[in-house]
This record gives structure tokens, C-alpha cells and sequence, in this order.
């Protein structure tokens, strides 16, 4: 035993062990990366499928997820502006549809901007200057977008996507892909029974040309005669109130408003 | 042969590590809301268990014991790394649902315990089929307490709905006290008093007795 303890034999262990499990530890995470980055995405395209309500838990697998994503057209959209980019513009600012991370984005100084206290109503601290969002389209005539949402919640942020019809105010589906709500209480935002509250309500009240933000999550049930309400979640008030300033942060002016005029003004110029 | 088989069922009942050493409690009581997740927890806990047992059983006689533990903790968490990287791998839902959990085995004390009190002092195959043995009494609790959590929290057991919900339109109400972490206490004590009801054995010695409380009403 006292072989063992003298310091060239401790050092001597203790060097072999760190080497042998960095060895193990990191061919490990190397040979798993590929397989788990595709999970991710799959995870991912999966939640803006049954966002956009195209897919169906009890119809679709798995396998389904790449044929039924390739409906979609993602584009990126420059918030502040209200502006769709083009191909070229988005190549030009180094944005990749396949390799956007919306979350990763709003913590690159770059591609993000630090908000103020009277600006962050969802909590979020920065928030990405462009959002990649998903357009479904059918013979060419766009039906569908999918928008990506994110706010805090109880104990942590609640990532999402919301799906909004063409008409640029009534809401298609929202569902949340990462959230760290309570099980049984504020975790019931996963619920199905909940999410189908939510198909048909409208997010803007438009009065004079001006879009209003009128969508939120009423405390118990809501008035089924107004389409601005959504039932809250019970017992859950904190991640409701969570989920009411998420949305009506990015249905606002600093969110999705601006694109949403435009549209709509240009939907009313169509008709 | 007798006492191999001692090592993998005596923990089970006889010394199980929740019920009599109460250790492990903390991911007892996070991860026992679904049986999903409960039993890839247990998974989890019980292939690292064996698998830490046997390499520190394997290298125990060149450890220098001035450095034992972090030797054991190094083994402990490149194991759970390894049990972590694989669920996200292969099984990234429940990985999701487990999120740190799974990271958070390497502060199990079962784990450790078994290294530093049976793995450090026997061979290989023992300490192997001792980590299984803990691995397995560990599952039993939470097995037991995810069942009446889930069943009778969400109506539901492996996610099958047993119980038809009033939210969904059924008649049974959830018990949110169940869905929550502390409930597991309740349940981990009512296991132990019923496993302490079977194993008298088990029962500890009170540490000192009530003095008579008619002492001066005699008088």
C-alpha cells in the first residue's frame, strides 16, 4: 500500500485515469454527435409540423417528418423591418436555413439586440434581429406560416412556434418544443385538449388600418364568444401569464407586428 | 454461490440503499412523475452502478488512496457521460424529458457508496453483481413510487391513459399533490413502513425513551 502512495505513483494513476476517460468520454460524443444532431432537427421539424397542425401523433411517424417538412418554404425575416429577405440577402448575412439555431441566435452580439426593461415583456433579455420562419404554401398561393416564439415561463423560458393563417391574424396552432414548466400543472401547455384551444382565435383587433394586440390567456375559462381569449391554464397562473406575454411580445410591434401589417395591408390591396 | 446470490438480491429487500441507507433520495424524488422516465432513471443508475463498481474493483489495488475519491469520481462521471451522450443518441424524448437528471447520477451517493464501501474491497465480479444488486433495490422504490404517481397524478401509466381525465373528458381528478416532488416522500415512507412491517429485522433501536407522563399525576 505504500507503493501506492508515493507522489510518482499518484501522479502516475491519476494522469493514465484522465487519460483514459477523456479518451473514452470524447470518442463517445464524436461518434453519438451526427445521430443527436439529427434528432434535434427532427425534434424540431416535428414541433413546427404539429405547430402548423400537419402532423398527427396518431397518423404520422417518425419516417413522415422529411416529406411532410419539405411542404415548407423557410425563409428568414428581418423583424425590425417587417421584411422577408431574399436568397441572396440572407447569403449575404451569412444565414443558412439548414443551420439557423433561434435559439443560439439571439445570444450572438451580431445577429441580436440586448432589450430594455420596459421593452421585454417575454423575458428574453436579447432578442434576434431575424427570425426563420416557415411559410406553407399550396399551388403557389401561400396558406400557412409558422413563426418561432420564445418567453419565460415558471422556471425557465418556453420555446415554440405559433402557425397563423394568411389572412395574418387568425391563429392555426401553438405548440411549445422546450419548456420547463411544472409536470401535471403548467407542463398541461402540452397538453392536446389545450392546444386545440387555440386553431381560429385572432391575434389583432384592426381598427383604422392599426392592428391591435388583443390575444391573451384569460384567468379559468375564457368567453367563448370572444375570439381574443384563451382559456388559462389552472394552477398554473405564472406560466399562463408566461404564455399570454410571449405571444402578444411577438405578435407586437417588436415581434411579428410589423410583417403582419404589411401583409395585411397588401391582402386588403389584392382583394 | 450462496453468497453471489446474497450480493444481488440482498440489496433488493434485505439492504435496500433507499429503504434502510436512505441514499439516492434526491433523483427519488425528481424523476418518479412519469414511469417512463423513472425506468430509464433506473436503467441508467443501475448500469452505471455495475459498470463504476467493476472498474474501480478492477484498479483498486494500484489506487493511491490519498486521491480514492477523485479517482471514483472520474470513473462515476465519464461513465454517466457516456450513459448521457447515448440516450440523446437513441432515445432523445425520454433524454429530453430527463434532462439533467441523467447528468445528476454522478451525485448519487448510491453510486459512490458502493464504490467507496464494497468496490474498493472486493473483486471485479462481485462488485459488479453488487452494483446490479443496488442498482436493482434503487429501481424497486422508484418503481413503486412512479406507479402510484403516475397512476393516480395523471391517471396514466407509461403514458397510457388508465384513469379517463376530467380535463379530457372523464370522471377521475388528478391528485396534483402526486405530480409534485414532495409527494415522493410520502411514498418512500410508506414504502419503508411497510418494508419494516415484513422485516422486523430492519426496525432500529428508538434512540432514547419517552420518560412516563403520569410521573406526577401518582403523586
Amino acid at each position: 500500500m505504500s507503493a501506492n502512495n508515493s507522489t510518482r505513483q499518484t501522479l502516475f494513476i491519476a494522469a493514465i485515469l484522465c487519460l483514459v476517460c477523456s479518451i473514452v468520454v470524447s470518442s463517445a460524443a464524436v461518434i453519438l454527435k451526427p445521430q443527436q444532431v439529427a434528432n434535434k432537427l427532427l425534434d424540431r421539424n416535428k414541433n413546427i409540423l404539429s405547430a402548423a397542425g400537419l402532423f398527427d401523433e396518431d397518423k404520422h411517424s417518425d419516417a413522415d417528418v422529411a416529406s411532410l417538412f419539405a411542404q415548407f418554404e423557410p425563409v428568414f425575416l428581418d423583424l425590425r423591418e417587417g421584411k422577408l429577405l431574399s436568397i441572396d440577402e440572407a447569403k449575404g448575412l451569412n444565414l443558412d436555413a439548414n443551420t439557423f439555431d433561434q435559439k443560439a441566435a439571439s445570444k450572438v452580439p451580431e445577429l441580436s439586440r440586448k432589450l430594455s426593461s420596459e421593452e421585454d415583456t417575454a423575458l428574453i433579455g436579447r432578442q434576434a434581429k431575424y427570425a426563420l420562419i416557415y411559410l406553407l404554401k399550396e399551388e403557389g398561393e401561400l396558406k400557412r406560416m409558422v413563426l418561432p416564439v420564445h418567453g419565460y415561463g415558471l422556471w425557465g423560458t418556453l420555446y415554440g412556434f405559433m402557425a397563423v393563417e394568411n389572412d395574418a391574424n387568425t391563429i392555426a396552432g401553438l405548440a411549445f418544443y422546450s419548456h420547463k414548466e411544472t409536470p401535471g400543472l403548467g407542463a398541461k401547455v402540452d397538453l392536446p385538449k389545450w392546444k386545440a384551444l387555440w386553431p381560429g382565435k385572432k391575434i389583432y383587433e384592426i381598427k383604422d388600418d392599426q392592428l391591435n394586440v388583443r390575444i391573451k390567456l384569460t384567468k379559468g375559462q375564457a368567453n367563448p364568444d370572444n375570439s381574443y381569449e384563451v382559456d388559462g391554464l389552472s394552477g398554473a397562473t405564472l406560466t399562463s401569464v408566461g404564455v399570454s406575454n410571449l405571444v402578444q411580445f411577438w405578435m407586437g410591434d417588436l415581434g411579428y407586428k410589423p410583417f403582419m401589417a404589411s401583409f395585411t395591408k397588401q391582402n386588403v390591396g389584392g382583394q | 454461490m450462496s453468497k453471489t446470490k446474497d450480493v444481488l438480491v440482498e440489496p433488493i429487500f434485505g439492504q435496500n440503499p433507499i429503504a434502510l441507507q436512505i441514499l439516492g433520495i434526491c433523483s427519488a424524488l425528481a424523476v418518479t412523475s412519469s414511469l417512463k422516465t423513472t425506468l430509464v432513471m433506473c436503467i441508467g443508475l443501475t448500469v452505471v452502478t455495475a459498470f463504476s463498481s467493476f472498474c474501480i474493483s478492477l484498479i483498486r489495488n494500484h489506487i493511491p488512496s490519498s486521491i480514492r475519491i477523485i479517482v471514483q469520481m472520474t470513473i462515476i462521471a465519464s461513465l454517466v457521460i457516456l450513459v448521457d451522450q447515448l440516450l440523446q443518441a437513441f432515445a432523445y424524448g425520454i433524454s429530453k424529458d430527463l434532462s439533467v437528471f441523467v447528468g445528476l447520477i454522478i451525485t448519487n451517493c448510491i453510486v459512490m457508496g458502493r464504490a467507496e464501501a464494497f468496490a474498493m474491497s472486493n473483486p471485479p465480479l462481485p462488485s459488479f453483481l453488487d452494483g446490479i444488486g443496488n442498482g436493482l433495490g434503487y429501481s424497486v422504490v422508484l418503481l413503486f413510487v412512479g406507479t402510484i404517481r403516475e397512476l393516480l397524478g395523471s391517471g396514466s401509466l407509461f403514458g397510457a391513459q388508465i384513469l379517463p381525465m376530467i380535463e379530457n373528458g372523464g370522471w377521475y381528478q388528478g391528485n396534483g399533490l402526486l405530480l409534485l416532488p414532495p409527494s415522493a416522500f410520502f411514498l418512500i415512507a410508506i414504502f419503508i413502513w411497510l418494508l419494516r412491517t415484513v422485516k422486523k429485522d430492519q426496525i432500529e433501536a428508538p434512540e432514547f425513551t419517552l420518560a412516563p407522563q403520569n410521573k406526577y399525576l401518582d403523586h
